[in-house]
């Protein structure tokens, strides 16, 4: 793998920049594998990379239908942050948001990490309360955090209305100065070229169609370039893991919901921060090149058509607008949805399944693109040992029969 | 956006004035304290996420405010039927090999949309 650098860059300027070398290969798959890895979205690749690099299995294929990051890696806010109340959830985010902080240099690829503080807005006292609660919960558990008066915000934001006279007046926020945003596409990107570095074959325009189970036991995929054969298959198929798990026999707790997200036409930089509320239901930001990236809840229904109901983007553009009147008169360049996988806890499953030999990586609902590195890296660990990660344990498909949920439903300050 | 016809109200009318609710036919064990941890497990938070034809049951929020069900295309978001509490669906995933003229018929029947 050719590094990156500043002199690479005016090396390859002398030659017109032809001659870059390619980021991955488009190998032909081959009958075996140690493992292979089912979707080549960014936790899929992250779990490869990891898998390579830190566990030492370079013989690993990522399976992915369509092509790299094509899925909800590429249709997110990019927002990353780690305030989560419960232990077991700010444990698996403060891991992903440590990886995250080192994530350039150990990719030797700019995922444009910006740090650049995320706000959780209250507006009701109970609100407040709440704020207080997962603020102290998160400093136990080591997470950088502050609670901001309605002063502070206004400080932080001078073009929100924080005035006593807005129909919800923002009383306080949390404030997590570690968390921030990531260029989404980049970060798939750099971690298969990692990958492939590593020796990773990734395989797109590659549909699994069956698993191969025999005893119980898994030993290879059904894809329509053929059988591959591996004793260890984890599957990261976001949206389509229902589908999945109903190939091997069982079911798994999810429905995939249409979560939409809007971008603006590119304006001068005014917002250096990430807003999020939960009470008036929308969250902004401002991207590099300049345009607003909004977005808020799911729409309400089932369905994998990666496109939603106008009513929710207009509810949405009214929670921005009664935060931020400055942008009532910004225009929407663009508007998309993707298909989110969500959990009736709002928590991921990093699980073993009935079936041996095959982990599925799932149900990250609307908040999986903040846990990449963290999810790869613990799923990968898992993958190598054959035993869940301790960071992963709790995540297990079996809670919603044991009872042991994760409850982050409206404990993590915003509809992610 | 939907266009939903409720059956209670007799009429078309827009999603905002609806809620969906999830999975309908959900029936709750008749003697939960007998249940095994799967079998209330199952109830309580698995439910069927099929790509394509699914019935849900949806809420009249803001109208009649009666709950009734709905039978839709997940993948494009067509809604097939709509029928009241304790009826049963006239158009299944089973008949989904020909869902089209199905839904054909009964539109030109002008009884659903």
């Amino acid at each position: 793998m050719q590094r990156y650098s500043g002199f690479g860059l005016v090396k390859h300027a002398l030659s017109h920049h032809e001659n870059w070398q390619r980021q991955w290969r488009n190998p032909t798959p081959k009958k075996q594998y140690d493992v292979i890895i089912v979707g080549g979205g960014g936790h899929g690749l992250a779990t490869a990379y990891y898998l390579a690099k830190e566990f030492g299995v370079t013989n690993v294929a990522v399976i992915e239908k369509g092509w790299l990051g094509g899925g909800n890696t590429a249709r997110n806010t990019t927002i990353v942050r780690s305030n989560y109340l419960w232990d077991e959830a700010a444990a698996l985010y403060e891991h992903a948001m440590k990886l995250w902080e080192g994530l350039s240099q150990d990719l030797n690829y700019n995922v444009m990490f910006s740090q650049r503080g995320v706000l959780n807005l209250g507006h009701t006292l109970q609100d407040m309360r709440d704020i207080q609660r997962r603020v102290n919960a998160n400093r136990l558990n080591g997470i950088d955090g502050e609670v901001l008066d309605a002063k502070g915000v206004q400080e932080l934001v001078p073009i929100m209305d924080c005035s006593k006279n807005a129909r919800y007046p923002v009383l306080g926020a949390s404030w997590q100065p570690r968390a921030g945003v990531a260029r989404h596409d980049a970060v798939a990107w750099g971690y298969a070229r990692g990958a492939d570095a590593l020796g990773v074959d990734i395989l797109q325009q590659t549909e699994v169609t069956g698993f191969k189970i025999r005893d119980g036991q898994i030993y290879g995929v059904h894809t329509n370039r053929g059988d591959i054969e591996a004793k260890t298959v984890g599957c990261v198929a976001a949206g389509n893991s229902g589908v999945l798990a109903k190939m091997a026999g069982f079911k798994l707790p999810l429905e995939s919901h249409p979560l939409q997200a809007l971008v603006s036409e590119p304006i001068k930089p005014i917002l250096d921060t990430v807003v999020m509320s939960n009470h008036v239901h929308g969250y902004v930001s401002q991207s590099d090149k300049g345009d607003l990236v909004i977005g808020a809840g799911i729409d309400g229904y089932n369905g994998y058509g990666q496109r939603g109901s106008y009513p929710t983007v207009e509810h949405t553009l009214q929670a921005i607008v009664e935060m931020f009147p400055i942008f009532s008169r910004v225009r929407m360049n663009r508007q998309w949805g993707g298909i989110v996988d969500t959990c009736p806890d709002a928590c991921p499953i990093l699980s073993k399944t009935p079936v041996k030999g095959l982990f599925f990586n799932c149900g990250w609902g609307t908040g999986g693109f903040k846990a990449t590195p963290g999810s790869g890296h613990v799923f990968a660990a898992s993958l190598a040992k054959g035993e869940m990660h301790p960071i992963a344990e709790p995540f297990s498909m079996f809670r919603f029969h044991s009872g042991a949920l994760i409850d982050e439903h409206g404990a993590a300050g915003v509809a992610h | 956006m939907f266009y939903i016809y409720c059956p209670y109200c007799g009429e078309h009318r827009e999603e905002e004035e609806f809620h969906p609710k999830g999975q309908a036919h959900i029936e709750r064990p008749k003697d939960p304290e007998a249940c095994s941890d799967e079998a209330w497990g199952d109830y309580l938070f698995f439910r069927d996420n099929p790509r394509g034809v699914h019935h849900e049951l949806w809420v009249h929020a803001v109208g009649c405010r009666k709950f009734f069900n709905v039978t839709r295309h997940t993948v494009t978001y067509e809604i097939l039927e709509t029928y009241k509490m304790g009826e049963q669906p006239s158009i299944t995933a089973d008949a989904q090999g020909q869902p089209r003229e199905a839904v054909a018929a009964s539109r030109q029947e002008g009884v659903r949309a």
